[in-house]
């Protein structure tokens, strides 16, 4: 993996953390703020106060497109935290177990990746929480956000589960797992201070890989309507207005999709250059090369 | 063989049961019922009226009941009717189902004829030019939001150029004018699914080009298009073949995104369009006859992996994160 590739990666993640999270110091400067409509000043070009123009309904595109980033940036990274602990804990219990629990944990693992998974997310996605009782959840003004955080790691787990399912029931051969077993330390203690340090390495790597992946979901459930709901830009939503203005005004469907573009390839090449840097099997593979 | 199809067939029939009941109370989780429905369209209707519908149709019955008496009627064959459609669902999904599939294997057959040889060329020289501008467009590919790639297409060929119509399938004009509808969703999706292929291809050839029968194919003065034809890639296909068998198995679900763009009526736009209008029995039965082809090709590409491969033997392949929305 070229070093240069990764560092720019790299940079441009961090650019686009720190420009979203000084999007309401930017927003306080240029005199406006995302949601604020003005009707008079509508598809207009680009000027000194709004540096990308203005969107059909004269909001500030460079505003939307930061606070865009801020909700793409959260959930993309909040989502795949949230589905590497649930495939880590359920990756722990079934390798250390191993037997019925293992064959019950597997078989769902199993079952879920073997889903069509946006049509499944799509019906997640419009499940109504007040149904569930969970009514203040439902009533909060960030409902949107948790929604999807919450169905993301409903389905995305699966793969790190497999990864310390793996990584599990390697370790547990090893001596130093053994000697702490013989020395009658807790189940709970051997997973998570002799296991879980010695399987982080997958853990890191294929959740880097993941936030692309979220990032993806997230924005093509936004655009359906389903995801982040308006005012609240995100990526997403922001290309379900440019749609329907194509004609007049193309860049305003350009920008996001050339953001989600940036930031996802940027998580992949980093994923990738991780793997490579801390999987000494790949490792191995790059030095052949060479 | 025989033994690990009948188990793998029934471990299959398990997770399609799980997911009818579990899809089926997701929908009854979906803002709105029937009656409300009932009520919203016909406003006479009294609250004791709403009541009695209710037990007419057994809506008052716990959650069990009720899946028990639908799952019943349908392993008789009667998946019940749909309500945006006023017909029987499966009358409804039968003609999704076929432009699904032309849809689909057209998109899947482009892909394949791009990105496995676009994946050989780019492991002849690993690390020139050739190799990087293929591992470029790979990255890419995968990393392009799918609709967005729609949307440009949209821009560039129907709105700018007006070449090419923006959606929407032929009513009348014979082949050449169905053909013409078909170009920009199948090349929204051979273009992002080439650069998957692209990126194991590469990859599966890299491992194959450090074989010793390659390296002895080289020795004795092989050429460098045989030794990659001739002698990596019949191997290299064998990881290959278990990324194409899934992605096959994706294809009836239908490319729910890139059918939704182009307002083309297949199966993901209907599922789609089902869920968002409250066509509960549609949305339902669509979404398990999208499952049930998932896992028949799941275990096509279970029973592809293990045919080609006598070393896995039919334990079943490992993989991970190879979907993304599209």
């Amino acid at each position: 993996m070229n070093r240069r590739l990764t560092w720019a990666a790299a940079a441009v993640i961090a650019t686009l953390a720190v420009l979203s999270l000084a999007a309401p110091l930017i927003a306080w400067g240029l005199g406006h703020n995302p949601e604020e409509v003005d009707l008079l000043a509508r598809f207009e070009s680009p000027s000194w106060s709004h540096p990308l123009g203005t969107d059909d309904l004269g909001r500030d595109v460079l505003l939307r497109l930061l606070y865009g980033g801020r909700v793409s940036l959260s959930v993309g990274l909040v989502a795949a935290l949230a589905a590497a602990l649930v495939g880590t804990l359920v990756g722990l219990l079934a390798g250390y177990f191993g037997g019925r629990l293992d064959g019950i944990l597997m078989r769902l693992t199993d079952g879920v990746i073997a889903l069509p998974l946006l049509p499944l997310l799509i019906v997640l996605a419009a499940v109504d929480f007040s149904k569930l009782g969970l009514t203040s959840l439902a009533q909060s003004e960030s409902a949107s956000l948790y929604r999807i955080i919450l169905i993301i790691t409903l389905v995305g787990w699966t793969t790190v589960a497999r990864l310390v399912r793996g990584a599990t029931l390697s370790l547990l051969g090893q001596d130093f797992v053994r000697a702490a077993m013989a020395l009658g330390a807790s189940a709970p203690r051997i997973m998570f201070v002799h296991i879980l340090p010695n399987a982080v390495t997958p853990i890191i790597v294929a959740t880097t890989l993941a936030v692309g992946g979220v990032i993806l979901f997230e924005s093509v459930l936004s655009f359906l309507g389903l995801g982040i709901q308006p005012p609240v830009p995100s990526w997403g939503n922001m290309l379900t207005n440019a749609q329907e203005v194509i004609g007049t005004a193309p860049m305003l469907a350009i920008w996001p999709g050339l953001l989600i573009l940036l930031t996802v390839a940027a998580c992949n090449l980093l994923g990738d250059a991780l793997q490579a840097h801390l999987d000494p099997r790949a490792r191995s593979e790059t030095a052949r090369r060479r | 063989m025989i033994r690990f199809l009948v188990h793998r067939a029934l471990q299959s029939l398990v997770v399609l049961a799980a997911m009818s009941f579990v899809v089926y109370g997701l929908i009854g989780l979906m803002p709105g019922d029937p009656i409300d429905l009932m009520i919203n369209s016909n406003p006479r209707l009294t609250a004791e009226d709403a009541q009695r519908l209710r037990e007419v149709y057994g809506l008052d019955r716990p959650l069990l009941a009720r899946y028990a008496a639908w799952a019943g009627d349908a392993l008789a064959g009667d998946f019940g009717y749909s309500r945006g459609f006023s017909r029987p669902v499966l009358e409804v999904i039968g003609p999704r189902l076929a432009n699904t599939a032309a849809l689909m294997t057209a998109a899947f057959l482009l892909a394949l004829a791009i990105g496995i040889p676009l994946g050989v060329i780019g492991a002849a020289r690993p690390g020139g030019l050739v190799d990087g501008l293929v591992n470029l467009y790979a990255f890419l590919a995968v990393s392009t939001p799918t609709f967005w790639l729609a949307l440009i297409f949209i821009l560039v060929f129907a709105v700018t150029l007006g070449w090419l119509p923006a959606g929407g399938i032929a009513t009348s004009g014979g082949f050449w004018e169905g053909l013409r509808h078909l170009i920009l969703p199948v090349a929204t999706l051979a273009v992002v699914e080439a650069g998957i292929y692209a990126r194991y291809t590469r990859a599966a050839m890299l491992e194959a080009m450090r074989q010793d029968w390659v390296r002895t194919a080289h020795a004795k003065g092989a050429s460098l298009p045989r030794v990659l034809v001739r002698h990596a890639l019949p191997n290299a296909m064998i990881p290959v073949t278990t990324i194409v068998a899934l992605g096959f198995g994706g294809l009836f679900s239908g490319a729910l995104v890139t059918e939704t763009m182009f307002a083309y009526p297949g199966m993901g736009k209907l599922i789609f369009d089902a869920v968002m209008g409250n066509d509960y029995n549609l949305a339902l039965v669509g979404l398990l006859f999208a499952t049930l082809l998932t896992l028949i090709g799941n275990l096509a590409a279970d029973l592809a992996y293990a045919w080609l491969d006598p070393r896995i033997g039919f334990g079943g392949a490992e993989w991970g994160g190879l979907e993304r929305p599209r």
